[in-house]
């Protein structure tokens, strides 16, 4: 086992608990506003910090190339797609009470 | 070595099946697709470290198809639920 793998396996973790983190954050949060946020952390932080151990990991440069184009691309799609959801959630508390 | 990527992705898999509580108990449709979000950048990592573990190099782009879909996913579940656009009216 060389340094490489150690470091891989540190990452590995370290996402693994932001992953964790935002699960348990998307049972225990109250709002949906604030489920967005856990979502986002382990969005980033999570896969980022997998994408980067497995980067350490593997010697191919292509692989690594794809790997950081997925992880880039996880982010473009979870910061449109928070943006769109946060948005549809402040619409519709603003159209609750013309309802009632 | 890969094992440990193996026990990564069962644990990542047990953090989905216990998000699927909130997918019961989500009070609106927009904490479901949330949840359902979450699911999809977990499945992008257990697809990755599967990829790694088993040495397959064709499971990274099941993964590229994993986020690609879910943000088609949310972009369906606003256009559906929002009828009117938010500046459309002049």
């Amino acid at each position: 086992m060389t340094i490489w793998d150690i470091f891989s396996i540190l990452f590995c973790l370290a996402g693994g608990v932001f992953f964790l983190a935002g699960v348990v954050g998307m049972l225990r949060f109250p709002d949906a506003m604030s489920r967005l946020h856990a979502l986002t952390k382990a969005d980033n932080l999570g896969l980022g910090f997998i994408v980067f151990g497995l980067c350490l990991r593997s010697l191919a440069v292509p692989v690594i190339i794809k790997l950081l184009l997925i992880w880039l691309t996880v982010m473009l799609a979870s910061s449109t797609a928070c943006y769109l959801v946060g948005n549809y959630i402040l619409q519709k508390a603003e159209d609750r009470p013309k309802e009632n | 070595m890969h094992h440990f990527y193996l026990l990564m992705a069962m644990f990542l898999f047990l953090t989905i099946l216990v998000g699927l509580l909130r997918v019961f108990i989500g009070p609106t449709t927009a904490d479901r697709m949330l949840a359902a979000q979450l699911f999809t950048t977990t499945g992008t990592a257990i697809c990755l470290l599967l990829a790694e573990a088993l040495q397959l190099d064709g499971v990274r782009d099941t993964a590229l198809v994993f986020v690609i879909l879910s943000i088609m996913a949310v972009a369906a579940f606003v256009r559906r639920l929002v009828p009117k656009d938010p500046g459309g009216e002049s």
